[in-house]
C-alpha cells in the first residue's frame, strides 16, 4: 500500500541541474533513508516525491499509479518538516485534526483518531496547548501526529530531528523506529546524520550531487561500499583511505581500512606511529595516530587499551577486511 | 558605587526625557486645555487650568454640524482602507509566496508611483473629477485615497507575509488543503496581525490626507481635514471652539496611532527599518 | 502541474493592483504632459491651442517660480536639518533607561498623528499668534515685544510647524534603529575603553546611517509636497514669501485657472521628485536583497 517508484526523475532550477536522473524503487513498508552531504539534493528529491516541486523530467509512481502530475494532497503522503511547520494559531488538537478536517471526516471520527494519536505519542496532556507552549520534542511529536492521523500510504521526513539536542534526538530516533514497527507504513527519511541512517534504515540511499551512489541495507553499505564516496561517507569515525606504496602493494589505487580493523600492540606490528589524540569513550577508545610513512590514521581499540598522547604504538591492518578501490574510485 | 551612578543617570535621563516629551506634546495638550476653557478665558493669557466647560464641544456640533465631516472622515478612511486591502492582499500574497524574478521590480515600481507629487496631477484629476461628476462625492474620494495608499498597503502586507514560513503553507498543502482552504484556515489567521496593523496605519494615513481631501470636496463629502481647513479664514475670537473641533478631529486617530506606533516604522519605511 | 498553476494564479492575483496603479500613473501624468504644451485656461475653455514650450518659458520667467523653488528647498532642507539632528538627540535620550518610557514614547510620537490642517491652526492661533499665542505670552513675560511670526518670518514659521510634525517620525525610526544595535557590541566597545563620544562616532552613527538615509528620503518626498500647512497659515504670503512649488501650482491651476501653466509646473515637480525617488529606491531596494 505504499510502494514508490522513481523513473528517470530529474530536476533543474533554472540552469542548475540539481538532480540529473534518478531511478529508485521503494518497497511497501520499507524504512528508506536518504543520506548525503549538504546540498546534494535530498530535500529536493523528497519534495519531488511529495509533489511540492514539479519534476523536470521522468515519472513518479505510487502503488503503480502515475502521480507525476498530481497535487500533493492527492498523493496520499504525509510529510514531517524540519521546522515542524505546525500551525501556530491552532491548538495541538486542531493541528492534528487539520488534515482530517480537510478530508471532511466527520467530527466523531476525528475526535477518536486525534485521541488515539495523542495516546500513541504521549500528547494527551497537551492537546489544548498552542505549539509555542511545547518543547522541541513535543512539537516534533505533534508534527508526527498530524502525519499519522491521515493514515498515509507513506511518511516523508525531512531532517525531522536536526533541531533537537543530542539526547532528545536519541529518544525520538527510537520512537520513530518503534512507530514504524507499529504502523508498518513506508517511511522515507532524509538526514545528513549517518548515525540516524545506520540505526533506522531498512534501506539507505546514498546521494551525492543529485546522483545515487549506492542503495542497500546499512550493513551492506558498511561492509561493501561500492565506491570511495560511500566508503568515506558511511561509518564513524571515517574509514581510513590510504594511497601510495601500500595501496599499490595490494594492487589498488586506494585502500580503505575501517578504524576497528587494526590489531594494536605495544611492542610489534606492521606499522608504528605516535598517538596524537586519544578519545576515551569508556567502552572504546578512538585513537588519532600519526603513522610513520603513511600519515594520519583513525583507529578504534578496546577501552582497556590505555593509550595516551605521545605514546608509541604498533598496528597491523586486518588484511581480510581491506577495501580496495581502482583509479575511478570504484571498489575492486 | 556603580549602582548609584546608574540610578543617578536614570533619574537625570528621565527628567530630560519627560521635559522633551512635554515640549513636543505641548501644542496638543494646550489645544485640549483650551477646548475646555470659555472663550474669554481662551484669550486671557497663558493658563494651564481651564474652567472645565464642555460648552465648546456642544457648540461646535450645533453650529457647525461637526458630525457630518466626522462621519465623512470615517467613511473615507475606513472605506478606502478596506478597498485597498481587498485589492492588495492577493497581490502581496502572490508576491510573498510565489515570487518570480520580476517580483522585486514590480514592488519597486509600485513604490515609485507613491513618489509622484500630487500637484503634478492636480489639474487632470480635478478636470476628470469635474467631468465625471465625482467632485465632492464619497466614491470619488474613496477611490482616490485607495489609489494613493495602495502601494504602501501592498508593501506592508508583503513584508508581513514574507515572514510566514513557506513550510507551513506546504504542510497545509500536504494535509490536503486546497488553495481556498489554505487561505482561510492557515494564511489568514497567521496574517491577521499583519493585516490589522496595515489596516490601522492606512486608516491613519487616509484620515490625515490633506491635499486631495481639501481640493476635491466642498461640503457633502468633506472630511475633517477640509472642515478644519475652512477655519483658516478670519475667525474672530472663538478659539476655544476651534480647539474643541481640533481635539475631536485628532483624538480618534491619536489613540489609534498610539496602538500602532510599532508597526508604523516598518510600514512607513517600506520595511527598510524594523 | 501544481506549482505552475500557482504561478498563473499569482499573476492573476497581482493583476488588479498592477493594472490600477499603472492606469493611475500613466493616465493623469500623460494628461499633465499634454496640457503643459497647450494654451488652456479654464475661464476660456473653448479656446485651446498648441503652445509649444510657452508654458515652460512663462513659468520659468515668472519670478515667483524661482522664489517658490527656493522656498521649497528651504522647507525641505530646514525641516530635514531640524528633524534629523533633533531626532538623533531625542532617540539617544529615549534609548537610555528611563522611568515611564512607554508614556514618553507616546507623547513624543503624537504630533505625527495630527492632521496637517489642525497642526497648522493650532500653531497659528495657540502658539504663534502675535497677541494671544503662547510665544507672545512668553515674550511679554520677559519684557519683549511679541513677534508677528507669520508676517515677519513666514517661511521659518512654516518650517517650524512642519518640523514639529515630522520630528516624531524621525525620532521613532532612529530609535528603532538604535534599539537594534547589538548591546554586546556596545559592551565590547566599552571594554575596549572607547569613550561615550567615540562610541557614538564610530559605532552608533554608522549603525544609524541607513536609518538616517531612509528618514531623509521619505521625508523629502512628503516635504516637497507641503500644502495644507501653507494654505491654513499664510496662504503663500505675504506676496510669494511662503509659496512653495506645490502651492504655486495650486494657485496657478485653481486660482489662476491656467491649466497649461500649472501642468508645466507639475512636470517640473515630477522631475524634482524623481531625482529624490531614484535615491530612495536604491536604499529600499538594497534591503530587498538581504
Ligand atoms: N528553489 C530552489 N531554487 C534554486 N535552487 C535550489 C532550490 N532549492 C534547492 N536548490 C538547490 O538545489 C541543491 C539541492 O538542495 P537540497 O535542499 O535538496 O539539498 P539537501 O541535500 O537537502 O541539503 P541539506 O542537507 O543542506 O538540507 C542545492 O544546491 C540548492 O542550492
Ligand atoms: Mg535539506
Amino acid at each position: 500500500m505504499g510502494s514508490i517508484t522513481l523513473n528517470k526523475v530529474s530536476k533543474s532550477f533554472g540552469e542548475a541541474k540539481v538532480i540529473p536522473s534518478i531511478d529508485l524503487e521503494i518497497v511497501d513498508g520499507e524504512f528508506v533513508v536518504f543520506v548525503g552531504p549538504s546540498g546534494c539534493g535530498k530535500s529536493t528529491l523528497l519534495r519531488l516525491i511529495a509533489g511540492l516541486e514539479d519534476v523536470s523530467g521522468g515519472k513518479i509512481m505510487i502503488d503503480g499509479k502515475d502521480v507525476t502530475d498530481n497535487a500533493p494532497a492527492q498523493r496520499g503522503l504525509a510529510m514531517v518538516f524540519q521546522s515542524y511547520a505546525l500551525y501556530p494559531h491552532m491548538s495541538v488538537r486542531n493541528n492534528i485534526a487539520f488534515p482530517l478536517k480537510m478530508a471532511k471526516v466527520d467530527k466523531a471520527a476525528i475526535d477518536q483518531k486525534v485521541t488515539d494519536a495523542a495516546r500513541v505519542l504521549n500528547l494527551t496532556d497537551y492537546l489544548e496547548r498552542r505549539p509555542s507552549q511545547l518543547s522541541g520534542g513535543q512539537r516534533q511529536r505533534v508534527a508526527i501526529g498530524r502525519a499519522i492521523v491521515r493514515e498515509p500510504s507513506a511518511f516523508l521526513f525531512d531532517e525531522p530531528l536536526s533541531n533537537l539536542d543530542a539526547a532528545l534526538r536519541g529518544t525520538m530516533r527510537l520512537e520513530i523506529t518503534q512507530l514504524h514497527h507499529q504502523l508498518k507504513t513506508t517511511m522515507v527519511y532524509v538526514t545528513h546524520d549517518q548515525v540516524e541512517a545506520m540505526t533506522m534504515a531498512d534501506k539507505i540511499v546514498v546521494l551525492n550531487r543529485g546522483n545515487i551512489e549506492q542503495v542497500g541495507s546499512p550493513l551492506d553499505l558498511y561492509s561493501r561500499p561500492r565506491n570511495i564516496f560511500v566508503a568515506g561517507f558511511i561509518g564513524s569515525p571515517k574509514m581510513n583511505l590510504i594511497e601510495d606504496d601500500y595501496a599499490r602493494s595490494k594492487g589498488a589505487k586506494t585502500v580503505g581500512i575501517r578504524p576497528e580493523h587494526f590489531t594494536l600492540s605495544r611492542d610489534s606490528g606492521l606499522w608504528s606511529g605516535t598517538v596524537k589524540v586519544a578519545e576515551h569513550l569508556g567502552s572504546d577508545t578512538f585513537l588519532h595516530l600519526d603513522v610513520d610513512g603513511i600519515g594520519h590514521i583513525n583507529a578504534r581499540c578496546d577501552g582497556e587499551f590505555g593509550a595516551r598522547h605521545g605514546d608509541r604504538i604498533f598496528l597491523t591492518p586486518n588484511e581480510t577486511k581491506l577495501h580496495r578501490f581502482n583509479e575511478q574510485g570504484l571498489a575492486i | 558605587m556603580a549602582r548609584v551612578v546608574t540610578r543617578q543617570h536614570k533619574v537625570i535621563a528621565t527628567i530630560a526625557a519627560w521635559l522633551v516629551a512635554f515640549l513636543i506634546f505641548f501644542p496638543i495638550l494646550y489645544t485640549i486645555i483650551t477646548s475646555l476653557k470659555t472663550e474669554p478665558e481662551a484669550i486671557a493669557g497663558f493658563s494651564l487650568i481651564p474652567s472645565g466647560t464642555f460648552e465648546n464641544y456642544i457648540t461646535v456640533q450645533t453650529r457647525n454640524d461637526y458630525i457630518r465631516p466626522f462621519m465623512n472622515s470615517v467613511i473615507l478612511a475606513v472605506g478606502s482602507t478596506i478597498l485597498a486591502l481587498i485589492i492588495a492582499i492577493p497581490a502581496a500574497w502572490a508576491m510573498a509566496f510565489s515570487p518570480t524574478k520580476r517580483t522585486k521590480d514590480v514592488l519597486m515600481w509600485m513604490l515609485s508611483t507613491k513618489m509622484m507629487p500630487a500637484v503634478a496631477v492636480l489639474v487632470p484629476i480635478y478636470l476628470m473629477f469635474r467631468d465625471f461628476g465625482l467632485l465632492d462625492t464619497h466614491i470619488g474620494l474613496t477611490v482616490m485615497l485607495t489609489l494613493i495608499n495602495l502601494p504602501i498597503v501592498v508593501w506592508m502586507l508583503y513584508t508581513y507575509f514574507r515572514e510566514i514560513p513557506g513550510e507551513i503553507l506546504e504542510a497545509a498543502r500536504m494535509d490536503g488543503a486546497g488553495l481556498w482552504q489554505e487561505i482561510v484556515y492557515v494564511l489568514t489567521p497567521m496574517a491577521v496581525p499583519g493585516i490589522a496593523s496595515t489596516l490601522l496605519l492606512n486608516i491613519i494615513l487616509a484620515w490625515n490626507e490633506s491635499f486631495w481631501t481639501i481640493r476635491l470636496t466642498t461640503t457633502t463629502a468633506a472630511p475633517l481635514t477640509a472642515f478644519i481647513a475652512s477655519f483658516s479664514s478670519p475667525q474672530g475670537l472663538f478659539w476655544a471652539k476651534l480647539s474643541a473641533a481640533s481635539t475631536m478631529a485628532i483624538a480618534p486617530i491619536l489613540i489609534l496611532g498610539w496602538f500602532s506606533q510599532k508597526q508604523l516604522v516598518r510600514g512607513l519605511t517600506f520595511g527598510a527599518v524594523k | 502541474m501544481a506549482t505552475q498553476n500557482t504561478r498563473a494564479l499569482a499573476r492573476f492575483m497581482m493583476a488588479p493592483s498592477v493594472i490600477l496603479l499603472l492606469v493611475w500613473m500613466i493616465v493623469p501624468l500623460s494628461m499633465t504632459l499634454w496640457f503643459s504644451f497647450q494654451n488652456y485656461n479654464l475661464l476660456n475653455p473653448g479656446n485651446v491651442s498648441f503652445a509649444g514650450l510657452f508654458n515652460y518659458q512663462y513659468f520659468y520667467s515668472d519670478p515667483a517660480f524661482f522664489q517658490s523653488i527656493w522656498n521649497t528647498l528651504v522647507i525641505v532642507g530646514g525641516v530635514l536639518l531640524i528633524t534629523v539632528i533633533g531626532g538623533i538627540g531625542i532617540a539617544l535620550l529615549l534609548d537610555q533607561p528611563i522611568f515611564g518610557q512607554g508614556i514618553v514614547r507616546i507623547l513624543v510620537i503624537s504630533p505625527f498623528f495630527v492632521m496637517p490642517p489642525v497642526a497648522a491652526l493650532v500653531w497659528k492661533n495657540m502658539i504663534m499668534h502675535p497677541s494671544y499665542g503662547v510665544f507672545a505670552d512668553i515674550s511679554r513675560l520677559f519684557g519683549f515685544r511679541p513677534v508677528d511670526w507669520f508676517a515677519q518670518y513666514p517661511l521659518l514659521s512654516i518650517v517650524i510647524i512642519v518640523a514639529w510634525q515630522w520630528l516624531p517620525f524621525a525620532t521613532l525610526i532612529l530609535l528603532t534603529a538604535l534599539q537594534s544595535l547589538d548591546s554586546e557590541q556596545k559592551e565590547a566597545a566599552e571594554m575596549d575603553g572607547a569613550s561615550a563620544f567615540s562610541r557614538f562616532i564610530y559605532l552608533t552613527l554608522p549603525h544609524l546611517a541607513r536609518a538616517i538615509t531612509v528618514v531623509i528620503l521619505i521625508q523629502t518626498i512628503f516635504l516637497l509636497g507641503v500644502y495644507a500647512e501653507i494654505l491654513v497659515t499664510t496662504n503663500g504670503g505675504p506676496g510669494y514669501a511662503s509659496t512653495n512649488l506645490a502651492f504655486l501650482i495650486y494657485r496657478t491651476a485653481l486660482l489662476g485657472y491656467d491649466v497649461g501653466g500649472a501642468s508645466a509646473g507639475g512636470i517640473i515637480a515630477v522631475i524634482l521628485a524623481n531625482i529624490v525617488a531614484i535615491f530612495l529606491m536604491r536604499a529600499v531596494g538594497k534591503n530587498l536583497d538581504r
